[in-house]
């Protein structure tokens, strides 16, 4: 094509004017350069919460109460999920798709050893828990099927529980209290190394039994135990949708709903989170990118500003080319061309610097998230350049072809 | 109407430039019709219009008033695409300042042409270097501006108005930046092309380049005082130098604005 025909001329007059050419580049390369690394961080993040997410499995269930919304409770939980409930559900008849259904009943308690004491959540389960959380042990082990039956008094804590009363984490065999009542550490769990999301590094867990029993003063309804929530594993990935349907079915008749009834509960699953993570974080995403992209208009406005002095000072260049034959369009592109490369070419470093900070960021060790720069956002960095450099330069390209060439040969 | 020998044909052509509030009548009436071929001179006493009248014929300007053909085709018929390939193709121009490129090594500048023509740009290169040795710059092809002779500059710029092999050479003061050697190269090359067809109109200040035209026209305030064959011409009949400078020429005046402006607000 033709156009090329212009890139010498341009590289030409770039490199003559080296400082100021780089100067104008500058605005370009800090934008492309903030635009890509933002994109990165909230990639970056975003992966890390979805690998943290799907590490907990992708076939959980989550069954919760619903919130009143009315009266004087508005707010608060229904507590109308039962330990019976709970029975009815664990039938694989009905529920071929569920492979494992796990009561919880928690709450924020004191736990005491001897002059020590920490408050942490500590939840009433079954054994199935660590399977369906997908809990790494540290030390000893989770809760037994034995010790859930017989309702002993163990518990199993996370590691900050663990350093806040024993300043260690080979706590297995001590004693806790709560409420007075001795309890005996079997295990504890793998530190999860993140503060945020899905850590149980300030949990506990006791058998259900005791919870319900001993622990809290756990109100029942149509003489059932209630729960804070249950927590259901599917047969598979694929199996999801079709166990949520077999739970609400369940659910929806043991609680007496009609056809045209609300349910009382509500059912979550990891893909619907993991949805909505991937929303969120990508709606951040394109809030700050917003404000990176303020400084590539700042760029191009500047690339703007440096071509109209350009074609001012070259107004006796631009008359002698018209001079010597130089049609209309022949000097539109060349101010084109100009800022054209004079924009990819600081798009180009943009990159460049993005993919250094990447890869420095990766070197930094315990750096909490990764610099993703995937080929979409460069494609997108150098399509936005160029695009930049056509925007900007076109108005200060048409400026140099309105010159006359006699008065622009005779401008000093 | 003009025959088809003939390249440029004025009629009454005048050229106002407008000065803020005052009026500069430039070219009073020029009529001068230029056949295919000629060797013409062009002289008068500074800010006589020659330059003017150059660029009008050169295509790079417009007149106020009057018929300008090229060709026997109306420049104010030609669309700025038509005219701007007619100064590349047929027209060298050698300016009076010589407009080079300010950073541009010599060969870039001659080649510039070529690039408005569509000349590959290997061949460009090739050409540029030929037509810099055709003036006795071989040696000086990659040097900038900055680093040549005031005569080195000129050749440079003549090199360029010859690149594109025009039909037309327009030179104003070709030779008053070079000594009398250089300046006798230049014009022989000149002349050389003219035997193989050039047309060639010289505007020059130097009596000896002028007389060697076969036809030197003279210019005063704006107007041809004196269309004649030149020295060149005559001197083969015996007969005198065909300048016809009155031996005490008249102090330029100013023009009388008030008349021209009257007809330039009837015409437009
Ligand atoms: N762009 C312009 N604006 C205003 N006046 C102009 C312009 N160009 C030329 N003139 C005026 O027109 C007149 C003729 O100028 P021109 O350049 O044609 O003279 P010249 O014969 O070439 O002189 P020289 O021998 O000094 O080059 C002069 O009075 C000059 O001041
Ligand atoms: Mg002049």
């Amino acid at each position: 094509m033709k156009l090329v025909r212009y890139f010498p001329v341009a590289v030409d007059s770039i490199r003559a004017n080296k400082m100021r050419a780089s100067l104008t580049m500058l605005g370009i390369i800090i934008g492309v350069a903030a635009v890509l690394i933002i994109l990165g961080v909230g990639r970056g993040a975003s992966e890390d919460i979805l690998g943290e997410v799907a590490s907990q499995g992708t076939t959980r269930l989550t069954i919760s109460p619903s919130t009143e919304n009315e009266g004087e409770g508005a707010g608060s939980a229904v507590e109308t999920l039962t330990m019976g409930d709970v029975r009815t559900l664990s039938d694989p008849a009905f529920h071929p798709d569920v492979r494992q259904i796990v009561p919880q009943y928690g709450g924020n308690i004191q736990l005491v050893a001897g002059n020590e004491n920490t408050r942490a959540r500590v939840t009433g389960t079954t054994a199935a828990y660590a399977d369906v959380h997908r809990l790494e042990i540290a030390e000893g082990r989770f809760l037994t099927e034995d010790e859930i039956t017989q309702m002993s008094n163990v518990i199993v804590i996370g590691t900050t529980v663990a350093t806040d009363l024993f300043e260690r984490t080979q706590v297995v065999g001590e004693s806790v209290r709560i409420d007075g009542e001795p309890f005996t550490v079997v295990g504890v769990l793998e530190e999860s190394g993140n503060a945020g999301f899905g850590s149980n590094d300030e949990s506990g867990f006791i058998p259900i039994g005791v919870a319900h029993g001993r622990v809290f003063n756990v109100p029942r309804y149509r003489g059932e135990y209630v729960v804070t929530s249950i927590s259901a594993d599917a047969v598979s990935e694929e199996r999801v949708d079709a166990a949520e349907r077999q739970i609400e079915q369940t659910l929806r008749l043991r609680h007496g709903l009609g056809a045209d009834d609300d349910s009382d509960f509500s059912i979550s699953t990891q893909a619907s989170l993991l949805d909505t993570i991937g929303s969120v974080t990508s709606t951040l995403t394109l809030l700050l990118s917003s404000i990176a992209a303020i400084s590539l208009l700042v760029g191009g406005i500047g690339i703007m500003n440096i071509m109209l002095v350009s074609v001012t000072e070259r107004t006796k260049e631009i008359g002698l080319r018209k001079a010597l034959g130089a049609h209309t369009s022949d000097v539109l592109l060349q101010f084109l061309v100009e800022s054209l490369v004079l924009t990819l070419l600081g798009g180009l470093i943009g990159i460049g610097i993005s993919y250094g900070a990447a890869v420095l960021v990766s070197r930094v060790p315990g750096f909490p998230i990764d610099v993703l720069i995937g080929i979409d956002a460069l494609v997108m960095a150098l399509g936005v350049s160029a695009g930049c450099g056509l925007v900007f330069g076109l108005y200060p390209a048409m400026r140099a072809t309105r010159l006359d060439p006699i008065v622009a040969l005779r401008y000093e | 109407m003009a025959d088809s020998s003939t390249l440029i044909d004025m009629q009454n052509i005048t050229k106002v430039y407008q000065m803020g509030e005052t009026k500069v009548l430039a070219l009073n009436g020029v009529s001068l019709s230029i056949e295919e071929g000629e060797y013409i001179a062009i002289v008068g006493t500074s800010g006589s219009g020659k330059s003017t009248l150059m660029n009008i014929i050169g295509l790079l300007d417009s007149p106020t008033e009057g018929v300008f053909q090229i060709r026997g085709q109306r420049a104010d018929g030609l669309t700025g695409r038509q005219l701007a390939d007619l100064r590349n193709r047929e027209i060298g121009f050698v300016f009076q300042q010589f407009n080079l490129l300010a950073r541009a090594a010599a060969w870039r500048q001659v080649e510039l042409p070529l690039f408005y023509a569509n000349v590959a740009r290997s061949a460009a290169r090739g050409r540029a270097l030929e037509t810099l040795a055709q003036v006795g710059l071989a040696e000086r092809a990659d040097h900038k501006p900055e680093e040549l002779s005031g005569g080195q500059q000129q050749r440079v710029a003549i090199a360029r108005a010859l690149v594109n092999r025009p039909s037309l050479l327009l030179a104003d003061e070709p030779t008053g930046a070079l000594d009398t050697r250089t300046g006798e190269e230049v014009l022989a090359l000149f002349e050389k092309l003219h035997q193989e067809g050039l047309t060639l109109v010289i505007i020059t200040h130097d009596q000896e380049v002028a007389e060697r035209a076969r036809r030197v026209i003279t210019m005063r305030d704006g107007a041809i005082i004196s269309d004649s064959p030149g020295a060149a011409a005559t001197a083969a009949y015996g007969g005198s130098n065909g300048l016809s400078e009155p031996a005490l020429a008249p102090l330029p005046r100013p023009v009388a604005i008030e008349q021209i402006q009257e007809r330039v607000y009837e015409a437009g």
